[in-house]
């Protein structure tokens, strides 16, 4: 649901980049989204063109990096993608615990 | 131009919200004012949980912002009990966010004391946005079932206190207490966690010192 006004914010933000270098076409957004961060990446493309119409993103392709989230061991330190509905590390056994990895949502370049 | 040129942005697209959130924080704190982000699926009690509270701050005031998606029932009956309260409706978007916030501020016209922001009742995008809170209170249930930090896990990690409300249900119901505060700890270490029952006040004297602590 609120992929529609973060989607606005992405273009905005790649409009004052653009501005800011003297470019007046975006042609790619290259953005990094955790699969913590709860944004869902293909209602961001849906909204993207439908959005993006009336600016100089008009016609960007969005590129989407996703992040896969990582526990961290209590244990060990080893760092592991959590399994469905457990924390167990895959080395030790230990507990993991959780960290910032999953979770990114920001745009990291503009192409132009 | 045959090939594209990159450049850096490297801009979180949460900024603007963060950047307000962290303005709303700073004015509420020079105003001696405590704020709560009260978090928790629709029907897990966040409004008679706030009353509890309410009701045993004693000399401490209190202010609501109440956010819901349409209507104004929770914000009619906080008022008919003399709390000071603005309804925010957000007209279907799942979360509030630090601009609402900051218009909802304005209008209360807050003196000193604690004021409950009621999320939308919703266990997903609440947690993710900062809207100018001390601490964030998640209310999970008992009828809502153990696996809750398993399949909703931000919220439970992000909390700073967790209820668990409709303790009195408890033999109804089917609640592995075990597997659910395994669940919690492995998230969240620290936050305290607090049997209660909104619907007879049973454990929120708790709730209550532990509200009282952080204000002071």
């Amino acid at each position: 649901m609120h992929e529609y006004p973060i989607t606005k914010r992405i273009i905005e933000v790649s409009e004052e980049f653009a501005k800011k270098n003297n470019v007046d076409q975006v042609k790619q957004i290259n953005l990094v989204v955790g699969d913590y961060s709860g944004y869902v990446a293909s209602s961001i493309e849906l909204y993207f063109d439908l959005i993006a119409e009336d600016s100089i993103c008009k016609g960007a392709a969005l590129h989407i990096e996703r992040v896969k989230p990582k526990l961290k061991c209590t244990s060990c330190g080893q760092l592991f993608e959590r399994k469905p509905f457990e924390f167990t590390c895959p080395l030790c056994e230990g507990e993991g615990e959780p960290t910032d990895i999953g979770q990114e949502f920001y745009i990291k370049s503009i192409e132009v | 131009m045959s090939e594209n040129n990159e450049i850096e942005v490297m801009q979180s697209v949460y900024d603007k919200n963060d950047e307000v959130a962290q303005q709303i924080n700073q004015q509420l704190t020079e105003k001696g004012i405590f704020a709560v982000n009260v978090m928790g699926a629709p029907g897990v009690g966040k409004t008679s949980s706030l009353i509890q509270i309410i009701q045993r701050l004693g000399d401490v005031s209190s202010y609501v912002i109440e956010g819901d998606i349409e209507a104004d029932i929770d914000t009619k009956k906080l008022l008919s009990l003399g709390v000071k309260t603005v309804q925010i409706n957000t007209n279907g978007a799942c979360h509030l966010d630090s601009p609402l916030i900051g218009e909802a501020v304005e209008e209360l016209d807050i003196q000193k004391g604690v004021l409950f922001i009621e999320n939308i009742g919703n266990l997903v995008c609440p947690a993710e946005f900062q809207i100018g809170e001390h601490v964030k209170m998640l209310i999970s249930t008992v009828t809502e079932g153990s696996d809750k930090p398993y399949k909703y896990p931000l919220a439970f990690e992000k909390a700073d206190i967790i209820l668990i409300n409709k303790w009195d249900l408890l033999p109804y119901v089917d609640f592995d207490e075990e597997y659910f505060m395994k669940g919690v700890r492995a998230l969240n270490k620290t936050a305290p966690i607090f049997k209660v029952a909104s619907k007879d006040g049973q454990g929120f004297e708790e709730v209550v010192s532990w509200i009282q602590k952080h204000i002071k």
